[in-house]
This record gives C-alpha cells, sequence and structure tokens, in this order.
C-alpha cells in the first residue's frame, strides 16, 4: 500500500512534495469517501435531529385526547400517520417526542464518559489500593446485567425527574470505557514523550491532559456515541417498563402507553407502535454506523484493509 | 539500549524468569490461583450485589419494608408488632434489630437459600418462584447464546475472507442493523408483523413454555415442544446479537490474516482450508471470548422485556411482573440469581477461555 502510494506520487512529483498533499485532505473528506454507510448515518442523524429539535416550532406537541379519532385513518396532510387509542395525532407525538429522549441520553452518556475517563486514568495513575478498589468495582458493574440492574434500581428509586432518570442511566455507561482508558494510560505511560515529561516533573495533572488525553480523544468519542446509543436503549426500557413517572410526549412512552392498551393485538392501532419503533431503531442504527466509521477513520489498520 | 529503558527492561526480566519453563507443577500452581481468583472474584460480584441490595430495601428514603408495614397498619389496622412481624418473615430482615446486625442476617438467610416471601403470591416463597421459572430461561437464552455466538463468527470469518465483495457488503450492513434493533422492539416486531398483520406466525400458540397437554419429563413430545415454544424467543435473541458477532469476527480474522505464523504456514505448503481453519480461524476467535462474557449479560437481561412479550414463562417475565406489581422480595430475589447465573456463566466462559489461550493464565 505504501509502496504503490510513493510510485504514483512519485511519477508526478517528489515524493517529499507529494506526502503532505494526502494528509491536506480535510477529515470530513476522508470521512465521506472511505465511508459510504458512515455518511449515510450521518445524513439520517442529522435528518433526526432537525425533526426532533426544528420540527416541534412547526407541529404543535399539545395533543389532545378526541374520542370521535380514536384509530382514524390518516390524512395526507397534517395527519399523515393516523390517530392513536386515545384518538390524538401519531406524526405530531413523534416530531415531539425524541428531543427528551435524545437530550437525556446524551447528557448521561457525558457523565459516563467523564467517570470512565477520570477514574480509568486515575487507577492506572495511582497504582496500588485505589487501582485495585476502581478494578474490583468495574468488574461488578460490568458483570451484573446492566438492563437488570437498570431496571431494579429505578424501581427503588422513584424516577420522577430527568436528573434522576440521567443519573441511573449513566450508572451503567463507565465500567468498559475505564477499563479501556485505564489500559491505554498504562501504556502511553512507558513511551518515551511521557517517560520524558516525567522526568521533566511536570505534574500527573498536566500529563494527563496535555499527552495522554489527546492521544485517546478518538476512543473516547467513538465510546461517547456507542454510550449514546445504550442510553436511550436503555431509556427505552425503563419508559417500557413503566418506571418513569414523570410524563410528556415520548417515543418510549408511546411504546409503553400502546402495548399496555392492546395496540400490539388490533390490526388498526400498528402504526402508534409502528412509528416511535421506526424512529428509534433509525436512531440507533444511525449512532452504530457513525460510531463504526468513526472507528474506520481513527483506526488505520482497519481502514487500509 | 538497557541504559535507556532501564526499568522498562528489568521488570520485563523479572516476569520471563517468573515463567514457569517447562515444570508441570508450576503451571498447574498458576492455574490453580487463577481459578481461585477468578471464584474469589465470582463471590465478590455476589456479596457486592446482595448488599447493594439490602442497602436499596433498607437505607434509601421509603425503603420498601417501611412502606409495607404502614400500608399493613393502616390498611387493615395490624399493630406495629404484628406488621412488623408479617414484614420480616416476607423480607427476611428483621426490623427491630439494628441495622447492622439486619444486614447479617440477612447475608446469613441469603446464604442458606432463604430470599424470603412473595408479597403478591401469598404463602409462596421466593426460591419456589424462581427454581419454578429459572430453567426456562438459562435453556432460552443459553441455546441463543451459542447459537449466536456460532454461526455469528462463522458469518464474520467469511466476510473476512471475502472482503470487499458483495457478501460482505451486504452483511456488513444487515450486520449494522440488526445489532442496532433493541431485542424488544424487535419482539414487538414479530408479533405487530409477521403474528397481527400477515398473520404468518400462530404467536397464540407459541405462547408459555410448554402446551397444556404435554406434560414435562425426558420424552421427545415434550423436548420438541419445548423447542417449539422457546423459538420466538431464541430467534429474537440471535437475530439481535449475531450483528455484533459478525462484525466483531470479520475484524478479528481481518487482523489474524496477517500475522506472520499465517504467511510462514502458507509458505510451507499447508493446505489453504487448513491454513484458514486452524491458523486464523483459532486464533481470530479466542479475543471474541471476552465479548461473550459481557454478552451473557446482555442476553440475560434481554428476557425482562423479550419474555413479557412472548408471554413466556421464564425468569424475566417474572421480573416484570414483580416490577409491575412492586413485589419488591420477588424482585431482589429474582435480581440475585440473574446475577449468581450471569456470574457463573462468566466463570465457566473465563476458565474455557484460559484453556483455549493459556497466556491469558499467567496475565490474570
Amino acid at each position: 500500500m505504501v509502496d504503490t502510494a510513493l510510485n504514483t506520487e512519485s511519477a508526478v512529483a517528489d515524493p517529499l512534495d507529494a506526502a503532505p498533499t494526502v494528509d491536506k485532505k480535510p477529515f470530513w473528506r476522508i470521512f465521506v469517501e472511505r465511508n459510504k454507510l458512515g455518511t449515510f448515518g450521518l445524513v439520517l442523524l442529522l435528518l433526526i435531529l432537525l425533526l426532533t429539535f426544528i420540527g416541534p416550532f412547526f407541529v404543535d406537541g399539545n395533543v389532545k385526547t378526541d374520542v370521535s379519532k380514536i384509530y382514524a385513518q390518516p390524512e395526507f396532510w397534517g395527519h399523515p400517520l393516523g390517530y392513536d387509542h386515545s384518538g390524538r395525532d401519531i406524526w405530531a407525538q413523534i416530531v415531539n417526542g425524541g428531543r427528551s429522549l435524545i437530550v437525556v441520553a446524551t447528557v448521561a452518556a457525558f457523565i459516563g464518559t467523564f467517570i470512565g475517563v477520570t477514574f480509568g486514568a486515575l487507577s492506572a495513575m495511582l497504582p496500588g489500593k485505589f487501582d485495585t478498589i476502581a478494578l474490583t468495582v468495574t468488574d461488578v458493574v460490568l458483570t451484573v446485567p446492566s438492563i437488570i440492574l437498570l431496571a431494579v434500581l429505578a424501581a427503588f428509586i422513584k424516577l420522577d425527574s430527568a436528573f434522576l432518570l440521567i443519573l441511573v442511566l449513566s450508572v451503567t455507561a463507565w465500567p468498559t470505557l475505564l477499563l479501556a482508558v485505564r489500559a491505554q494510560v498504562l501504556s502511553l505511560k512507558e513511551r518515551e514523550y511521557v517517560e520524558a515529561a516525567r522526568m521533566l516533573d511536570l505534574g500527573m495533572a498536566r500529563i494527563l491532559f496535555r499527552e495522554v488525553l489527546p492521544n485517546m480523544a478518538s476512543y473516547i468519542i467513538i465510546n461517547l456515541v456507542f454510550h449514546i446509543s445504550g442510553a436511550i436503549y436503555g431509556q427505552v426500557i425503563l419508559y417500557f417498563l413503566g418506571l418513569v413517572s414523570f410524563s410528556g410526549t415520548n417515543w418510549g412512552l408511546m411504546i409503553q402507553d400502546a402495548f399496555r392498551r392492546g395496540a400490539v393485538f388490533n390490526a388498526d392501532s400498528i402504526m402508534g407502535l409502528l412509528a416511535p419503533m421506526f424512529m428509534i431503531v433509525l436512531l440507533l442504527w444511525s449512532l452504530t454506523l457513525i460510531a463504526r466509521s468513526l472507528e474506520d477513520v481513527f483506526n488505520p489498520r482497519l481502514r487500509e484493509l | 539500549m538497557a541504559d535507556i529503558a532501564a526499568p522498562v527492561s528489568s521488570s520485563a526480566a523479572v516476569t520471563l524468569e517468573e515463567k514457569p519453563r517447562s515444570a508441570g507443577g508450576v503451571a498447574k500452581a498458576i492455574l490453580g490461583s487463577f481459578l481461585l481468583r477468578r471464584v474469589l472474584r465470582a463471590f465478590l460480584t455476589v456479596f457486592f450485589v446482595s448488599t447493594l441490595i439490602f442497602f436499596l430495601v433498607r437505607l434509601m428514603p421509603g425503603d420498601p419494608v417501611q412502606v409495607y408495614i404502614n400500608q399493613q397498619m393502616t390498611q387493615y389496622g395490624y399493630s406495629y408488632e404484628d406488621a412488623a412481624n408479617q414484614a420480616r418473615s416476607l423480607f427476611a430482615i428483621d426490623t427491630d434489630q439494628p441495622k447492622l446486625l439486619q444486614y447479617l442476617d440477612y447475608l446469613k438467610n441469603l446464604a442458606s437459600g432463604d430470599l424470603g416471601m412473595s408479597l403478591t403470591a401469598a404463602g409462596t416463597s421466593v426460591s419456589s418462584i424462581i427454581l419454578s421459572r429459572i430453567w426456562w430461561t438459562v435453556f432460552s437464552v443459553g441455546t441463543a447464546l451459542l447459537l449466536s455466538f456460532a454461526l455469528g463468527s462463522l458469518i464474520g470469518m467469511l466476510m473476512a475472507y471475502r472482503r470487499g465483495g458483495l457478501f460482505d457488503g451486504v452483511m456488513t450492513t444487515v450486520g449494522s442493523l440488526l445489532s442496532s434493533v433493541p431485542n424488544y422492539i424487535l419482539a414487538l416486531l414479530v408479533i405487530v408483523l409477521f403474528g397481527v398483520r400477515w398473520e404468518i406466525i400462530p404467536y397464540t400458540k407459541m405462547r408459555g413454555s410448554y402446551s397444556s397437554g404435554v406434560h414435562p419429563g425426558w420424552n421427545f413430545e415434550f423436548f420438541w415442544d419445548a423447542i417449539y415454544h422457546a423459538i420466538l424467543p431464541i430467534s429474537v435473541y440471535v437475530l439481535t446479537t449475531i450483528g455484533g458477532w459478525m462484525l466483531l469476527m470479520k475484524s478479528s480474522t481481518i487482523s489474524a490474516l496477517e500475522e506472520d505464523f499465517v504467511t510462514a504456514a502458507r509458505a510451507r505448503g499447508i493446505p489453504e482450508w487448513r491454513v484458514l481453519i486452524f491458523y486464523v480461524g483459532r486464533n481470530a476467535i479466542l479475543p471474541l471470548f471476552t465479548t461473550l462474557t459481557i454478552s451473557i449479560g446482555f442476553v440475560a437481561g434481554g428476557s425482562l422485556l423479550v419474555e413479557p412479550i412472548f408471554q413466556y414463562q421464564g425468569i424475566g417475565s417474572r421480573l416484570y411482573e414483580s416490577i409491575n406489581q412492586r413485589d419488591y422480595p420477588t424482585l431482589q430475589g429474582i435480581f440475585l440469581v440473574i446475577t449468581i447465573s450471569v456470574v457463573i456463566a462468566n466463570l465457566l466462559a473465563d476458565l474455557l477461555y484460559s484453556r483455549l489461550d493459556p497466556r491469558i493464565r499467567s496475565k490474570g
């Protein structure tokens, strides 16, 4: 691969000049060229964000129950998806039901990432008791099925605010990252430039933020995306179980509502269930595609193959 | 060289000397300590989870034991004594003692298998509820895990051998889509589309763990019936996890294909199929075992929603019911038992992994 690149470039110009032109390509162009699926995922995510964050300005989210419109047929203009079991417009619920889901998941993923990075780096930097305790706790949280842990926590703690929901969701979001950061820091610790920084007595925080973390940025970003989709997955489960006790329009709530009311078994009401499920799957798919493509771009070894 | 990296090389020398050369006794001792370490870790996990449960039940504001006692007093006019006595037998926790003694007592009860009594199914012990349900989940989840692991890594290997081709392209898209569909959504889709809309799958007949006319026992009829009823949950578990295995195995195989020993094997004229199976395949599948341990917990957790959707009578659907009915003793018992099952499964996967890859034993 390297040889062929050099040969073709040297035919045109001096190889020393040619090498930088390859690097000059902006990051997004490498992304688009290398990853058609990833670009598709990115466009999909942007469309979903557009719908859920800009859409509410045009579609009123205050859907009212209307007995005369229960399971009414869709009207192409204004109500393209029809009405649910209480005669509420499904399209309006779809447009307004994604915002809180996405925001809560993103905040929870950021908190989980923060915990994972901080404690992972700390336990690599402070071998001994701290490291042992951090590893043990990580091992426990990693072993317990996270969905069950989430559900049991939510059953005992009354989730009546977005804050508590975020807190519970972030409980399960850090262990893998902690282990990865710890392993990375441990291996980076031995590299010359970190060794050099340590010899210059630059201080642990400085070494961490200036030398170690920038090297891991790509990994952390990929993990963040995975954690966002994990938090969406977990959040919908909590809604499905009826364990989130503050209301509002929400895709997860729509599914739970439709399931509890037996909409599953009623052929007329399929839209009320299919539409939110479709949105959640699209959202998760777009996040997965983006995360995997970022992996490809950041990990040249995979890319070249 | 030795001057520059003095600390590193000296530590490397120490580990080299510690490695057993050939003596079987030393290797055995290391395996023994590896096993010991793993078993200890498993016990520690179970202990932590039991403590967490106690903390949630007794020390959180709005603790369910106190709520239960108050409820009994206000609703049925029991005296505090009577209500507390009832709570004691239901939760296997004595509320009159100091918290620390309660905790020790609670641990003692757990160790002897006493998980308390169900709040909703009067007179039934939590352990008997769990015993009647758990094997269905172990059966369906275990089968699904093995199937998905085997099929997924096979497809992933084929993708790597034919990478860049049509098969690889299609499967990469399918795999990423499958791995991002939550299992509960796929389960609902199966019922809504294939069951209700198109009426292809007789989902009402497939409910439950076995048909009412069939009696559990070691005969073919029961066996076949149990599989028939488990088909839907198993397919959902397999379909939602297989994508992950495919993609993981693909990248693992690709990096194994690059190894020097593969080139060397080819150069020695070893038949291609032998190289692919024994040189590439064997080494590519090793890293997947670490993910297997995480996957066990994930699929076991998935039963919480997949089982009630298909009305499969496993431990997941019972947990779903106890969450809905706020049956705390059952809830905590099932949580603990699922954790123990996952810990045991993890232990088995770890031991299997250490058998397959001796390097892991010394690293811990």
